[in-house]
């Protein structure tokens, strides 16, 4: 089986949108009869990691790559950039807005979720620039 | 307890998923924060919140919760119903307010859960 690739370009002003990337990559998941704990991990942290890139870095693209043995999911953003890595981290660190609280984000969760469901997770940013997110869960 | 037992527990108006009221659920969670759902929610088939935006149902079909009942008497708009629609997701309202709300449906026997 060659590999799947798919892309998505996620708006950056419309948060009521936020999230359907993830919902079709759940979607083509399931489709293709996916293990359903693996589902959840990329449902999760692909979700996690859409939102991020709105409320935090408005907008950018997703590009998906669904191998045999893997799911790839490279979040790429030129937002902002994240100043201290290691600090975003940390569960309970967020720099967002009451506004976005209001919207039920921006708990601090958001980092530590996406590597505690992700088996590989890669943060490459620059301040200024933007953040690119990689993230890979293994098939079963 | 079914979907349609919380409907009468928490006197609720059905939104969506009339198809859906004979399933049977087991543990809820209750939060306006959806960074805590997604973070510390584990195979909780129910979601009663206070939060009445799209992204309460992105939130559940996430994490597999099959119902989504808003308290305080919100109603989510139509777009917000269409979607939970779409998504197999039963929608419930009631005017009760989160604490009375947990409280009932934890004394009739729902209860919280793993959790992570
Ligand atoms: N794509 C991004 N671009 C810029 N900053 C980001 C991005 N993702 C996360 N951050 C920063 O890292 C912090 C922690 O992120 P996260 O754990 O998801 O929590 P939250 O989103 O609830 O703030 C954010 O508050 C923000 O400062
Ligand atoms: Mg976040």
């Amino acid at each position: 089986m060659s590999s799947l690739k798919f892309h998505y370009v996620v708006d950056k002003t419309d948060f009521t949108r936020a999230g359907e990337a993830s919902s079709d990559v759940k979607g083509k998941l399931r489709k293709m009869g996916c293990d359903p704990e693996v589902i959840r991990k990329v449902a999760i942290a692909m979700y996690e990691g859409e939102i991020n890139m709105v409320i935090h870095a408005k907008g950018g693209v997703i590009d998906v790559e669904i191998t045999p043995t893997d799911i790839i999911l490279v979040l790429k953003d030129n937002g902002p950039g994240i100043a201290d890595i290691e600090k975003a981290m940390q569960a309970g660190y967020s720099t967002a807005s009451e506004n976005i609280r209001s919207l039920g984000f921006g708990a601090g969760m958001g980092l530590p979720n996406m590597k505690k469901y992700s088996d590989e997770m890669n943060i490459d940013t620059v301040l200024g620039v933007g953040t690119t997110v990689t993230m890979v869960v293994h098939m079963k | 307890m079914t979907i349609g037992d919380i409907k009468n527990f928490l006197n609720a108006d059905v939104l969506c998923g009339e198809d859906l009221l004979d399933k049977e659920v087991h543990t809820a969670c209750g939060s306006d924060m959806m960074s805590d759902v997604l973070a510390f929610v584990k195979d909780q088939s129910v979601l009663i919140t206070g939060l009445c935006n799209p992204q309460t149902v992105r939130t559940a079909e996430m994490m597999d919760i099959v119902c989504i009942c808003f308290v305080r008497g919100k109603v989510p708009d139509e777009a917000v119903i269409e979607l939970a629609r779409q998504r197999g997701l039963a929608i419930l309202a009631t005017n009760m307010r989160m604490f009375e709300a947990c409280g009932i449906l934890y004394e009739k026997g729902l209860r919280g859960g793993a959790s992570h």
